[in-house]
């Protein structure tokens, strides 16, 4: 690790651990990647400044619109941190996962077969409400996640105070509270990513609750027959859910075998 | 529970998915949707924390009341646009003439004689100084300032957050005649650049209405259009008026031509919903995003860079073979006159009847890789072909004047009348999308029907109105 050229040797341990060092030892590096350590899923609503978190984080200049659906296909992109390199995917910009518009199966096929090492919804601090939804469904297809709140310079500005510790401990997941444009938390979201991808910090996601009972029978049920026909499926129980919905593209990846390859591949994900 | 031993196949999963679904009272979807929109709302209410309740600052909302307002909303909308393109125009004209005074006037002669003193043969030094190095020192100074001004321009009001206004606008229109209400926001990309309008329409889940909104995006005028719609319109049109309102008018003709454009995207869209692509409308909700002070300095920045420069650099790219191409057919002779002639020549009749000429058409044909290239090809077909003299030949004849009028000069030389130029500007509107956005087209839809009925619907809608213009303009006159 250390004969990459980005892992820079601090001074010393003091500036080692300042937030404007780890900074300064991210290294901008392009879509030109050839290979990566880890690959990051960058969702969220449409219009919350995810495009600006991608760029502040890449070194791309993407136009960025203030303008929902901006992003309708996926941009990929990538930065060195901390030694490690990381490969950046831009999804587009969703309220859910649950529809079947195109922009939606992008974002959703991605998270669930692409297999990110951590994926980061990006939320819009003033209408926190709203952007919850899909946080919580990107919650049920995956445990590695890392919440950012962003636009918080607009919530301030609005009078809106979000305790973002509060939510951390109610959502299982990292919350960093950032202002992208400004630049405003990206060295604590980095660190946050880099903690979720090596594993140091091992998110307890919520998962919903307070679905009505009979649902939750037959979730449990069907979920318990989908771990036996795919024992190491990460998400087993989105998978029944969305079955139960009558989610047309997942029985297909069902019939089609797509989710056993998931399952298989899974393991080797983890150790590695 | 008791077949724990066997490996359930998909079929059973499927089946008992099925089944379940059956058994549970209601919507599953719903019931599912309604307990995230619960959760969300608790967790949300545990973490947030207002003073005040009111969900959005007043001056935001009372900007609203008046962009997106009945009455006031359209007029609005009219006025920002034409006040842009006045900018443009007005902006747009001086530093044409520098660069044509520099790339044209001075750089062409300059490198003829570089090219002579070299000892290039003559038809290397024609194909390369007189075809490509021509084309592009045109494309440059015809394309380049407006585009520095307007693209910036737009930039700011998109940063801002007016284009969903618009589109907020727009949405009543669009749902008004059978069609998404998301096309709104399609079209408004299509005025960027209608490939990126075509993908964009991935937000509209309904098949029916995104293929309407695919079939129809071409009518939004593109980056690559914009140019020629404000060349042509402060040439002709600003000209038939006194000089201190010729910048208004040419932009209120420019606006007339985007919102004729509108217009046909609204009658198609409703044709086509009442005819092969009929259905449902369906319901969504479309979010207004807050205002934000728009960045300047990065926004000229990235205007720059991701439109002009890119528009520009495709125009170059496109311009040069094309340059090489119109120097190539017009200095090959075949019988009694050049390829170029013959060509014009044939093509001319058809050209007359739709009040247009076969220079004209035959740059609508160089044209199909990249817009952008139509006005520079025709001022070359028209300066090589026409027999306009003089031009740029050490003395400068044409250019020393202002670029605007020395384009008009070459125009007036190729037999260009008001009708042509009105025509052109309705044919630029209403003619096949670019190749880029034809074969985006193919990709998005898969089909090649869709794709021929895409790119030729609006090249028959350009036949015929361009037809009907000019029969009636001729009649009156």
């Amino acid at each position: 690790m250390n004969s990459d050229p980005s892992n820079l040797t601090a001074p010393n341990e003091t500036c080692a651990n300042c937030s404007v060092w780890r900074s300064a030892n991210l290294k901008k590096l392009g879509v030109n990647m050839e290979q990566w350590d880890y690959v990051v899923a960058l969702a969220g609503n449409p219009n919350t400044g995810k495009s600006t978190v991608f760029n502040a984080l890449t070194g791309l200049r993407q136009h960025t619109g203030n303008w929902p659906g901006k992003t309708v296909t996926r941009a990929e992109g990538g930065f060195a941190y901390g030694g490690k390199r990381y490969k950046l995917v831009d999804l587009p910009g969703t309220y859910s996962l649950l529809s079947t518009s195109l922009d939606e199966e992008v974002a959703r096929d991605f998270i669930l077969f692409g297999q990110p090492d951590v994926t980061l919804v990006v939320a819009d601090a003033t209408r926190l409400e709203r952007n919850l939804n899909l946080v919580l469904q990107v919650l049920e297809i995956t445990d590695r996640v890392v919440l950012c709140l962003n636009l918080m310079d607009e919530a301030r500005r609005h009078g809106v105070k979000v305790d973002d510790r509060q939510l951390a401990r109610d959502l299982g997941v990292p919350v960093v509270p950032t202002t992208a444009r400004a630049g405003e938390g990206l060295p604590d979201l980095l660190q946050v990513i880099a903690d979720v991808a090596e594993s140091k910090i091992k998110p307890r996601p919520y998962r919903l609750t307070n679905e009505p009972p009979m649902l939750k029978a037959a979730l449990n049920e069907l979920v318990a027959q989908i771990e036996r026909a795919h024992p190491g499926l990460p998400n087993a129980r989105w998978v029944a859910m969305r079955l139960l919905g009558g989610d047309e593209s997942l029985a297909k990846a069902l019939r089609e075998g797509t989710l056993g390859e998931l399952a298989q591949t899974q393991p080797e994900r983890v150790i590695a | 529970m008791n077949e724990a031993s066997t490996i359930p196949s998909a079929t059973d999963i499927l089946e008992n998915a099925r089944r379940l679904r059956r058994e549970i009272p209601g919507d599953v979807h719903e019931h599912i949707v309604e307990a995230i929109y619960a959760d969300a709302a608790r967790i949300a209410d545990r973490a947030v924390s207002r003073p005040d309740r009111g969900a959005r600052p007043t001056f935001d909302r009372a900007l609203d009341r008046v962009l997106t307002s009945r009455l006031w909303g359209f007029p609005i909308m009219l006025l920002l646009f034409a006040l842009m393109f006045w900018i443009t125009i007005i902006g747009a004209n001086a530093p044409s003439g520098w660069l044509a005074t520099l790339l044209v006037d001075n750089g062409w002669p300059w490198l003829r004689d570089v090219a002579a003193a070299v000892g290039l043969p003559a038809w290397l030094n024609g194909l390369l100084v007189d075809g490509m190095y021509l084309s592009m020192a045109w494309v440059i100074s015809v394309m380049l300032p407006p585009m520095a001004i307007f693209f910036p321009l737009f930039t700011i009001l998109e940063d801002f957050g007016y284009l969903p206004r618009v589109a907020f606008n727009l949405d009543r229109l669009f749902k008004s005649v059978g069609a998404h209400g998301k096309q709104s926001m399609s079209t408004m990309m299509g005025f960027g650049c209608n490939a990126a309008g075509v993908v964009a329409t991935r937000i509209i889940d309904s098949p029916r209405e995104r293929l309407i909104a695919i079939i129809t995006n071409n009518f939004a005028l593109c980056n690559g259009r914009w140019p020629t719609q404000i060349l042509i319109a402060s040439i002709f049109i600003g000209a038939l008026v006194p000089a201190h309102w010729a910048g208004l008018v040419s932009a209120g003709a420019v606006t007339a031509v985007a919102l004729l454009g509108l217009l046909f995207t609204l009658v198609v869209s409703w044709v086509l919903s009442k005819s092969v692509l009929k259905g449902e409308v369906s319901a969504f909700s479309l979010e207004l995003p807050p205002y934000r002070p728009p960045a300047i300095w990065r926004t000229l920045y990235t205007s720059l860079i991701d439109r002009t420069l890119f528009v520009l650099w495709r125009a170059i790219v496109f311009a040069v073979p094309a340059g090489a191409v119109i120097w190539l057919i017009s200095n090959v002779t075949v019988g009694d006159a050049t390829l170029a002639h013959w060509l014009i020549r044939n093509i001319d009749p058809l050209g007359f009847v739709l009040g247009l000429n076969g220079v004209i058409l035959i740059a609508y044909v160089v044209a199909i890789p990249a817009n952008e290239i139509v006005v520079p090809t025709i001022l070359m077909l028209t300066v090589l072909v026409a027999g306009v003299h003089g031009v740029g030949e050490g003395a400068g004849v044409m250019f020393e004047l202002d670029s605007d009028s020395a384009t008009k000069a070459i125009l007036d030389a190729g037999g260009w009348t008001l009708l042509t130029a009105v025509n052109l500007m309705l044919f630029s509107l209403l003619h096949n999308p670019c190749s880029t956005t034809i074969y985006t087209i193919y990709k998005e839809t898969g089909s090649v029907k869709w794709t021929a009925i895409s790119t030729l619907l609006p090249l028959a809608i350009g036949f015929t109105v361009t037809f009907t213009v000019a029969t009636i303009w001729r009649w009156l006159a």
